[in-house]
């Protein structure tokens, strides 16, 4: 089983986030489990969507507490808040570039990647809705989907103008990842 | 065929499946998403009904109530205050025996105003004459939706249902879901013909004034119905089984009981999480287990008694409180057993999960760790006393 927890504000698309990535899974015969929690259930306050996914249909419902991976859509929610609480010994955090916010130091065998999301986003779909370009970094990161899974859940959810951006932003968010990856080792 | 579905969404296409003539709603988090979306199919022409927009809940309740008065297939759906605004309805409609389906998103109660998920809503309604199912997950929710429709046009039932299913957690989850055909659900649900309606042609009543000669032998006659659907619901469930594929009790669930020392009763979504736990714990030798009451009205009292005769503790979650007095589900369970012989050594009582707050595997190995104690009485499982403090001077 693995536990996903993303963090952002009411109104930054994280349900979205997190059913594409639930529907990605999905694609690829597994059983996920995605859901919001809200917080005070008003615009830019913040919020949690989680992906819980398994072989077998996932039964538990509770919120994540120790997430495998981490997706934070709106890095000013590291200001004052752990976001990073209970991750993983060995979890990765996917992390939307924000000027001036920074990133907390992590355990050794932790991964972060910051992504310019938001500015690929910018140059994909014309809004800075980054979390089309934070999943495909996603997939680069853990490897645990491929593109093509991602493409799919894009192409069901968008159409038109909307889909061709996504599917750039993802693949521009996966070979970002890529090329840091590369650059590391 | 199986798909990527939010629960609200998989039970807007399951009404649509099941051709209600009539829908009346008024939007309540966490109930939005299921009248927007049968809305969006009324106005695209992909569900041939009637929806009336209304000010209240009390009139969307009254506008069903007038469509199956007529003889019309009707829906609403609903939660927490706006399940309250219904209640003078929600008792006339079981009352006048006319066979509505109503989900319920299960949400807390003000005040505090709280829009997260327990079960108060409809457990404070258990005494309406309606039959109340609780669901799992949201295969179960689309099946049960099915179901409760065949249930309550039984011609020898004609009694409300109430599918009741956990708040956020499924209304606004999403998961795989296999989807019934539109073939295969006409095959199962014939079009709904009406018993008695309401017909200028052939003139009647409905929920006339009954003097005390007579107010008696109606309610009367819904307990004795309450009975019988205790009977149907087997039926029911073995002819869903043959047209669907899928096999469900549709009373309650036994989770590992059989050999079981310490069980939990429960009821709702919360039972997933349970079922995770016992797998656990019995992999470290603990014999426990889950006892789901899926069927809350009709009380299934004698297949509790079954299930729980040999276990020596068990341990009652519920997600809602009888302020003053004992939990309601704990208090019959306790019924079940009393003046019985054969029975639990204990039965305690969990207060679980009110207005939202998150029920982990903690909380349930506390639960169970419990258990192994003396009798426990509504005994609040993550309490926080930091916040019970007061001071007004």
């Amino acid at each position: 089983m693995k536990e996903i927890r993303i963090h952002a504000r009411a109104g930054q698309g994280a349900i979205t986030t997190a059913t594409l990535l639930g529907n990605a899974y999905f694609q690829k015969g597994m059983y996920p489990y995605a859901f919001p929690h809200f917080g005070a259930a008003r615009m830019g306050a913040p919020m949690n969507a989680f992906v819980r996914v398994d072989s077998v249909p996932v039964r538990l419902r509770s919120q994540i507490y120790e997430p495998d991976y981490l997706i934070i859509v709106d890095a000013t929610l590291m200001r004052g808040f752990n976001c990073f609480s209970g991750l993983q010994e060995n979890g990765i955090a996917i992390i939307n570039h924000r000027e001036g916010v920074e990133v907390p130091k992590v355990g050794a065998r932790q991964k972060t990647y910051v992504v310019p999301a938001n500015d690929i986003a910018m140059k994909t779909i014309g809004r800075p809705l980054g979390n089309t370009a934070l999943l495909g970094a996603f997939c680069a990161a853990t490897g645990d989907l491929d593109l093509d899974s991602l493409n799919v859940a894009i192409k069901k959810r968008f159409a038109g103008k909307a889909q061709e951006g996504n599917l750039e932003a993802i693949k521009l968010g996966y070979a970002f990842v890529n090329d840091l990856k590369k650059s590391t080792t | 065929m199986k798909e990527f579905l939010e629960g609200s969404m998989a039970v807007a296409r399951t009404v649509q499946l099941c051709k209600p003539g009539v829908i009346s709603a008024y939007p309540i988090t966490p109930q939005t998403h299921i009248v927007e979306e049968l809305a969006q199919m009324v106005a695209d022409g992909h569900l041939n009904a009637e929806f009336v927009n209304v000010e209240s809940e009390h009139s969307a309740a009254s506008v069903v109530l007038g469509a199956l008065a007529a003889g019309v297939r009707a829906y609403t759906a609903t939660s927490s205050q706006g399940l309250l605004l219904m209640s003078e309805v929600i008792f006339n409609i079981a009352g006048m025996r006319l066979p509505l389906v109503l989900t319920d998103a299960n949400r807390a109660i003000s005040a505090p105003i709280n829009i997260w998920n327990d079960q108060q809503d409809t457990v404070s309604l258990r005494d309406a004459g309606w039959v109340q199912l609780y669901v799992e997950n949201l295969q179960e929710t689309v099946d049960f939706h099915i179901m409760a429709y065949k249930l309550a046009e039984d011609k020898n039932i004609m009694l409300p249902v109430m599918v009741c299913m956990d708040g956020f957690i499924l209304t606004h989850g999403i998961e795989s879901v296999d989807m019934p055909s539109q073939e295969q659900v006409d095959k199962f649900l014939p079009p709904y013909k009406a018993l008695y309606k309401l017909d200028v042609d052939n003139p009647m009543t409905l929920g006339p004034l009954a003097d005390p000669d007579y107010y008696t032998e109606a309610r009367y006659a819904i307990q004795e119905t309450q009975k019988k659907v205790l009977e149907v619901i087997p039926r029911l469930t073995a002819d869903f089984a043959r047209a669907f594929g899928r096999t469900y009790n549709g009373l309650i669930e036994e989770y590992h009981t059989k050999d079981a020392e310490r069980v939990i009763v429960a009821m709702g979504s919360v039972c997933g999480s349970i079922k995770d736990v016992v797998d656990e714990l019995r992999s470290k030798g603990k014999k426990v287990g889950l006892l789901k009451i899926v069927s809350y009205r009709p009380f299934p009292a004698q297949e509790i008694y079954d299930a729980l005769k040999n276990v020596s503790k068990v341990g009652v979650v519920d997600r809602a409180v009888s302020l003053g007095s004992f939990a309601p589900l704990a208090s019959e369970i306790k019924a079940t057993f009393f003046g019985k012989k054969k029975k639990p050594d204990t039965i305690s009582s969990f207060v679980v999960g009110l207005g939202g707050r998150d029920i982990t595997k903690d909380s349930i190995k506390e639960i169970f760790r419990m258990l192994t104690q003396k009798e426990k009485t509504g005994e609040f499982i993550d309490l926080k006393p930091e916040l019970l403090k007061e001071n007004y001077e």
